[in-house]
């Protein structure tokens, strides 16, 4: 392979396109985890579940319901799946992590794993892991831009964008607003906040649900990119651990920064050894864990 | 363990064979072996490893690889996987040890994962066709093990062998140090044990086991491949010991027989079976934390004894801000 | 069908002359079907290889020799080790007389190995390598309907030959990839062509930007894709995402219809591909892709009906030798010639390799199709002894 100047050039946007979708996610496992002390295995799943509620919403909501010119196309989708989905984690969460929070928070590792097997394993029953490729991309948002050294499907660039438009209005919402300051505050010392007269129990439910919905986004986003199977989320779920302790488990920011600069590192990393780039992280992060546990941007806990 | 149990389990598996697959009952007590392996360093020691797969892989490659390109007999290829494993278990204990709880887990996770690329990349391990056709042998240079029944017997003596050392960890002055830590860590320390050293012990002896697990299933199936040691095999082996109970001798036995036979019988099911074994995850979590056996145990305890009932084992609680 | 009646016929007067002649293991016939139900080469095989099984045995009569003919089916998932597993167990436990389809290079090679070892024949219809005729050959197995050396012969002559000098291989990472790779690579030196390089990827990809960026900076003419399936379609759609069919051409090197139906004929129009048979190529195989279509709701990939002639001919071969013993129904195969929808003047090597033309196929504009399925014309034939390694130059083993 070549290690001309467009070719690096051109890694680096891939790599980050897949560091906006490690933050989005990244984000959300660290505003879980922030608040709730709970890892959570079934982000991976839950953004799968997003570009399913996509799918579905264009390809086969219509039939069932016997209105089959009814798509909700790309749009929409946006909008809805994250609402959806997050209704179904704040319902996972009242039912069933409530119960785990006196408990070693591992237990709720243990029970979102089980979580994401039945997502998972619900769904591969009825779509192949190939991929099915998401029909309602907008027609707005087809084509490529010349950006000199590569031709970059616009499509990408609109990924890029909302994601980390996403990422900082979430940052802004959490670090800069009084919402977010009770967040934050809730994190630290619930039982005063709760004192305040917060409805604490409530904040952890609409947090979980929030999480959740960013994961949902990000799997509505990355639909039309990387084609939409029941493991999509699997594979990527570890590298995004990686990210968030690389980060720091409950930082926002950390969260953000990292997963776009492991995107790019992983990109570049693809033009050296491109079989090394997924280990390169894992490498890091073992690094991480052993010199500053806490990660580059995280507190001790 | 007391006498009973073990005649009962010995004779179970001396007559099994009569009545089941053989080949699949050695999958059984493979996995069996790697759930028990497991258990010495979360039931007992209290110490959630998310990488185990990594030790059951890379004994399964070392084995194959030894027994089919340089031509070791059987039981010597399982004892040099189960000593490669050990010795990988020795180098990521010493990293991993150093941090508590889910750090723990997580560096555990990354180092899995970095043995995993090596599987993938390395040019003796196939990648993704995986080592292929390592030959059965001839245990101890004797016994034809292409004979299903021998084969079978053989690995009946392996996890016997394994199981029986677990158990004698688990009831020495050694496995009751392991107990303590897992109790309550820092007592342990002001006693003045030295729970560093006793944890990387546990570490090693538990990988060195589950490398015998791993080896052994490559000499059954004649295969070592990339799902070995993947991340998915590590969070099967906490499901497995956890369904059966954590830190019960016979728990995790109990929870590997019902995970690989749940799986073999809804096989025709397509993914169903993931499904189902996501939803005993997600019920024992919830409802059954003391495992099969571990409900058994605490039901036999309060129906049948006066002294007060013990308090559910629990994976070690994260004490604070520990930079050990 | 005639052949149906002439079977039927057959199979009336075998049975009356005397069963007792017929020498079937467990009193019926077990076929096993070891195919990828849920993964990147479903559609290829699949649920639709199940069905043209089901259609052979039924077009047979539903017994042979007067035994019942039993089907069972099993997703490898694309993992050998699952694969052989099952293997093991369906021979050793459920009595099955022959496992069929395979579609994996890897998996074939194991199962095709374990069978052989057990005395049960495998018929591989599904898997590329050339490997499973070469250095994996073995005594029970038939590899029947194409391979990574006929492919090339194809696909990359007639590439090499319109101007497409310097390749770029993006493939996939295992024993079938690897075989395509380096067999496409020799075709392609031997027609005075040159490999610039290439690039691995995992099996079952879904993102291939950056490869393809690789094969883009590369500068090459043509930019090869050694990979099936949905790995195939996604680098395909992606590939024209980044502008490269602006200005390199790509050589699918194993396409399938299925494939061409999932990218649709505005994004495949005019890729040229090898196959061992296409649905159109006249009235027998028209006749059994319209029933296949009916049954399944797609046409049959050359794989499937593949499937159905060799389940076909399996069965014959039972009826003819009057037993489902391994070494004597293998030794039938090899002493005939095979003619029916499928192929004509086909015969069966001592290495397991089948012998038949293969076609060269272009893939139609949106235009150009006159109806649903209409994809591809035949714009050549290229003879059985030119598609495939002659006999003189096998490794296999066997053969010494």
């Amino acid at each position: 392979m070549s290690l001309s100047l467009n070719a690096i050039l051109a890694q680096a946007m891939l790599g980050l396109t897949n560091g906006a979708f490690y933050a989005i996610l990244s984000l959300g496992l660290a505003v879980i985890f922030g608040l709730l002390n709970i890892i959570n295995f079934a982000h991976g799943a839950v953004y799968m579940l997003g570009a399913m509620v996509a799918l579905i919403g264009y390809s086969y909501l219509g039939s069932w319901i016997g209105v089959p010119e009814l798509q909700a196309g790309f749009w929409w989708a946006l909008a809805l799946a994250p609402l959806v989905v997050g209704v179904f984690g704040m319902i996972i969460e009242r039912t069933m992590l409530k119960r785990l929070y006196q408990l070693d928070h591992l237990y709720g590792l243990l029970l979102t794993f089980g979580i994401a097997l039945v997502l998972q394993g619900f769904f591969l029953n009825y779509f192949s892991t190939g991929g099915t490729p998401y029909p309602a991309t907008p027609a707005v948002l087809k084509g490529a831009v010349d950006l000199g050294f590569m031709y970059f499907p616009t499509y990408r660039l609109f990924a890029i964008i909302a994601s980390l438009a996403v990422c900082f209005a979430t940052w802004y919402v959490i670090e800069r607003t009084q919402i977010g300051a009770l967040l934050r505050a809730g994190t630290e010392n619930p039982n005063l906040v709760q004192a305040f007269g917060v409805n604490v129990p409530l904040m952890v439910t609409l947090t979980y649900g929030f999480g959740v919905a960013l994961a949902a986004f990000a799997g509505v986003v990355a639909a039309p990119i990387y084609s939409i199977s029941p493991l999509m989320g699997a594979d990527l779920i570890i590298i995004v651990f990686a990210v968030v302790v690389i980060g720091g488990m409950g930082s926002i920011m950390g969260a953000i920064v990292t997963g776009l600069s492991l995107g790019m590192i992983e990109g570049l990393t693809k033009v050296i050894y491109a079989p090394a780039a997924n280990t390169v992280i894992f490498l890091l992060m073992v690094l991480v864990l052993l010199i500053r546990p806490a990660g580059l941007f995280g507190k001790e806990r | 363990m007391n006498r009973t149990l073990w005649v009962i389990l010995v004779g179970a598996c001396l007559i099994a064979p009569f009545f089941v697959y053989p080949v699949f009952l050695a999958k059984l007590l493979c996995f069996g072996l790697f759930a028990c392996a497991f258990n010495l360093l979360i039931g007992y020691t209290g110490l959630l490893s998310f990488g185990h797969a990594a030790f059951f892989g890379s004994a399964a490659y070392v084995c194959g690889y030894l027994a089919r390109d340089v031509g070791l007999t059987p039981e010597l290829a399982i004892l040099s996987g189960g000593l490669a494993a050990g010795a990988i278990g020795y180098v990521f204990g010493a990293l991993a040890i150093r941090r508590q709880g889910i750090y723990f887990a997580m560096i555990t996770l990354a180092l899995a994962q970095i043995v995993f690329f090596i599987a993938l990349k390395a040019p003796i391990t196939g990648g993704e066709d995986g080592l292929q056709g390592v030959p059965r042998g001839n245990a101890l240079g004797l016994i034809d093990l292409n004979d299903t029944m021998a084969m079978y017997y053989f690995v009946m003596t392996v996890f016997l062998a394994g199981f029986w050392l677990i158990a004698r960890i688990v009831d020495s002055p050694f496995g009751q140090v392991l107990k303590a830590i897992r109790e309550n860590e820092p007592r342990a320390l002001s006693l003045g044990f030295n729970v560093a050293r006793y944890k990387h012990m546990a570490f090693v002896l538990s990988a060195a086991l589950a490398g015998v697990a791993g080896a052994t299933k490559t000499i059954v199936f004649q295969f070592a491949s990339l799902p070995d040691a993947s991340w998915h095999l590590s969070g099967e082996v906490v499901l497995m010991t956890l369904l059966g109970g954590l830190g019960t001798i016979l728990g995790p036995m109990v929870g590997a027989f019902t995970v690989v036979s749940l799986q073999s019988e809804l096989s025709g099911f397509g993914s169903w079976v993931t499904v189902a074994i996501g939803l005993t995850f997600i019920v024992c979590v919830l409802l059954f934390r003391r495992g099969i056996v571990g409900e058994l145990e605490h039901f036999f305890r309060k129906r049948f004894s006066t002294v007060k009932v013990d308090q559910k084992p629990s994976v070690r609680h994260e004490s604070t801000t520990e930079t050990r | 069908m005639k052949t149906n009646m002439m079977t039927l016929a057959l199979a009336t007067a075998m049975t009356a002359s005397g069963a007792a002649q017929a020498n079937i293991s467990g009193d019926a016939v077990n076929i096993g079907v070891l195919t990828d139900m849920t993964g990147l080469y479903s559609a290829v095989g699949g649920a639709g290889a199940v069905a043209a099984t089901e259609m052979a045995v039924e077009d047979f009569g539903g017994e042979v020799a007067g035994k019942p003919i039993n089907i069972v089916s099993s997703d490898h998932q694309n993992r050998a080790d699952i694969a052989s597993s099952k293997a093991r167990e369906w021979i050793d436990n459920d009595g099955v007389d022959v496992i069929v389809e395979m579609l994996n290079s890897s998996v074939a090679i194991a199962v095709q190995k374990l069978a052989s070892s057990k005395g049960v024949v495998t018929i591989n219809t599904g898997a590329g390598t050339t490997a499973l005729t070469n250095e994996e050959c073995a005594p029970l197995g038939i590899h029947y309907v194409y391979d990574t050396h006929a492919l090339p012969v194809g696909t990359a002559t007639a590439i090499v030959e319109n101007g497409g000098e310097e390749w770029y291989f993006i493939t996939a990472d295992y024993a079938f990839g690897q075989s395509l790779e380096k067999n496409t690579s020799d075709v392609v030196k031997a027609n005075g062509g040159k490999v610039v390089g290439s690039v691995r990827h995992p099996l079952s990809t879904t993102d291939f930007s950056s490869y393809l960026i690789q094969a883009q900076s590369s500068g090459a003419d043509v930019v090869a894709l050694g990979n099936a399936g949905t790995d195939f379609t996604n680098a395909v759609r992606q590939a024209g995402e980044f502008g490269i069919t602006e200005t390199q051409t790509l050589a699918g090197m194993l396409v399938f219809i299925s494939d061409v139906h999932a990218l649709g004929l505005e994004t495949a129009q005019g890729l040229q591909y090898t196959s061992a048979w296409y649905w159109d190529q006249n009235d027998e195989a028209r006749a059994f892709a319209e029933r296949f279509l009916e049954r399944t709701g797609s046409m049959p990939s050359m794989v499937q009906a593949g499937l159905y002639s060799a389940v076909t001919n399996y069965l014959q071969a039972i009826e003819e030798t009057g037993t489902d013993e391994g070494k004597t129904v293998r030794a039938y195969f090899g002493e005939t010639t095979m003619n029916d929808m499928f192929h004509k003047n086909a015969t069966v090597q001592p290495n397991g390799r089948v012998i038949h033309d293969m076609y060269l196929l272009k893939v139609k504009s949106p235009s150009e199709s006159e109806r649903p399925w209409d994809y591809a014309t035949i714009e050549g034939t290229i003879p059985g002894d030119k598609a495939f390694i002659p006999l003189s130059e096998s490794t296999c083993s066997l053969l010494k």
